[in-house]
């Protein structure tokens, strides 16, 4: 293959791989923005602690798999108490307020942190080795194929749980119409908490994914929760599928971006893309449009 | 069944019922008629838990639910068929029939949902469409289902002809004194009066956040304020 192609395809592989993170991130943006109209911006903190967490159970001598677990419930917990600490005794509040409340509870989950953890930077171990795959003159690393083999596998639990289980349907229900998702008997409370769980299971899983690709540090949730946030605005904040295109989307423009422009410019990406976004077609590429007969 | 006691509550500083009296007797048809912004609809929400009561009680066979959760209420056997149908718009027509068995368990609604098709076939062929794209009349058609999927002892039916052709408000009444004869116990919010009273075991008069009358549907219908005020005879 032609060394730019090959080149093409490296910018492809790093940028899927980063994307999927985006991913990630951003269907917790939009599960609990449907769920609420909150924009919960300490989701990534919730990327943040999977990561953090896991390092520390591994410091402590524990298994990785038993380590990831692990994190995954702490950030979990996490979740379920900002929602029924925080926001279930605020509901009545209007949105923006309960926005706040998120970006404290994100100030608190990364002070929180480095009080407890430390402010060092740590890296965890790929999860199978460092021997990178040779495709087409292009290297891709193990860690990228986990990170898109267990996206997928999210993707389709998620798809099923939505579209197959009376749960999943129930969120649905609640997040288009929550009056009558409460004359129906839906409890609503219930829904917000499920979707405060969910995406924290989501940011820890995107968090432990991408850790030993760029180390976790007490603040990495901040760049990672935004770009997240980046990509859900692309896709169509609220929307699944886009934020899945999203954020692929996200991770491969910046990464050309940084291969064939500049990689001092690879973070500026994100908020270019936002600000474009915003400007050009606000509801996103996937964004509600609705089709209703009144 | 039903019994609320001198039920107030606002929106904000405004007071939209101010000491309601009503009773619903066990398979008993009650109509509740009155003008716009009278507070039919609040009246119909306080009793289904989704607005706050500010004073008085609602009681649902002698029993205090005026703090009870709005699903609680379902899993005792209350469900509402809103106004305006409130459907699970992107959702299919099957899906918003299995919501609104949310609060029941059992094989049974796979049957339940057998018997729904039977008595509305168009919900049968159109189910797994979205609900949000079926016409006005079946939308409350669905609407209709989807609260008896609950299997209530008390339906609360808001303004369910409300928008809708004269042969489809047709079928609305007929299918709601069907479901009296099947010893449903109703209470029915209308702004048809006529049509509302003319079915009706009792009626009672909202004004303004009063009840002004209450007596028997044909004896409303004859009484000449409301022949007036809401018949316009």
């Amino acid at each position: 293959m032609p060394p730019v192609l090959v080149e093409l395809l490296q910018f492809l592989f790093s940028g899927l791989a980063s994307g999927a993170i985006y991913a990630l991130v951003a269907l917790g943006f939009a599960l609990i923005y449907n769920a609420s109209h909150i924009i919960n911006f300490a989701q990534g903190e919730f990327v943040m602690l999977g990561g953090m967490v896991t390092w520390v159970l591994l410091s402590q001598g524990i298994d990785l798999p038993l380590a990831i677990l692990g994190a995954v419930a702490v950030t979990m917990v996490a979740g379920l108490a900002l929602e029924k600490l925080a926001i279930e005794r605020a509901r009545d509040a209007n949105v923006v307020t309960l926005i706040i409340i998120t970006v404290g509870a994100g100030i608190f989950l990364r002070g929180l942190t480095s009080v407890t953890l430390g402010k060092d930077l740590h890296a965890l171990p790929a999860f199978s080795g460092n021997a990178p795959i040779d495709i087409a003159g292009a290297t891709l690393m193990p860690q990228s194929l986990w990170i898109l083999g267990v996206t997928a596998a999210i993707v389709v639990a998620l798809h099923v749980f939505f579209h197959y289980t009376v749960v999943g349907k129930a969120i649905l229900a609640a997040s288009h119409n929550p009056l009558a998702a409460r004359l129906v008997g839906i409890n609503v409370n219930v829904v917000l908490l499920l979707s405060f769980g969910l995406s924290a299971l989501l940011g820890a899983v995107a968090g432990i994914l991408i850790a030993p690709i760029t180390a976790t540090h007490f603040e990495v949730g901040i760049m990672l929760g935004l770009k997240g946030f980046a990509a859900a605005i692309l896709g169509g904040l609220g929307s699944g599928p886009g934020a899945i295109v999203g954020g692929l989307l996200l991770g491969v423009i910046e990464s050309l971006g940084a291969g064939y422009i500049s990689s001092d410019y690879k973070d500026a990406i994100a908020f270019v893309v936002i600000l474009g976004v915003l400007f050009l077609m606000p509801r996103g590429l996937f964004g509600k449009r609705g089709t209703e007969r009144v | 069944m039903l019994d609320i006691e001198g039920l107030t509550s606002h929106y904000g500083r405004i007071q939209a019922l101010d000491g309601v009296d009503l009773t619903v007797g066990e398979g008993e048809l009650v109509a509740l008629v009155g003008a716009n912004g009278a507070g039919k609809t609040t009246l119909l929400r306080c009793v289904s838990g989704v607005q706050p009561v500010t004073g008085g009680r609602v009681l649902f066979e002698g029993k205090d639910i005026t703090r009870a959760s709005p699903h609680t209420r379902v899993a005792l056997g209350i469900a509402q068929v809103p106004e305006g149908r409130q459907m699970f718009g992107p959702l299919s027509v099957e899906d918003n029939l299995r919501l609104g068995a949310v609060r029941r368990k059992g094989p049974k609604v796979a049957d339940d949902l057998e018997r729904m098709y039977e008595r509305f076939p168009i919900l049968k062929e159109k189910r797994r469409q979205p609900a949000g794209t079926l016409s006005g009349g079946q939308q409350q058609m669905l609407a209709i289902c989807r609260a008896l999927m609950s299997h209530p002892r008390l339906l609360l039916l808001d303004e369910p002809s409300m928008g809708l052709a004269p042969l489809l408000v047709r079928e609305i009444f007929d299918t709601v004194a069907r479901l009296k004869e099947q010893r449903t116990t109703l209470l029915l919010v209308e702004q048809n009066a006529h049509a509302a009273l003319g079915i009706a075991d009792r009626g009672y008069v909202l004004e303004t956040g009063r009840m002004v009358l209450t007596d028997t549907g044909p004896r409303l219908l004859s009484n000449d304020r409301v022949k007036e005020a809401y018949l316009g005879l």
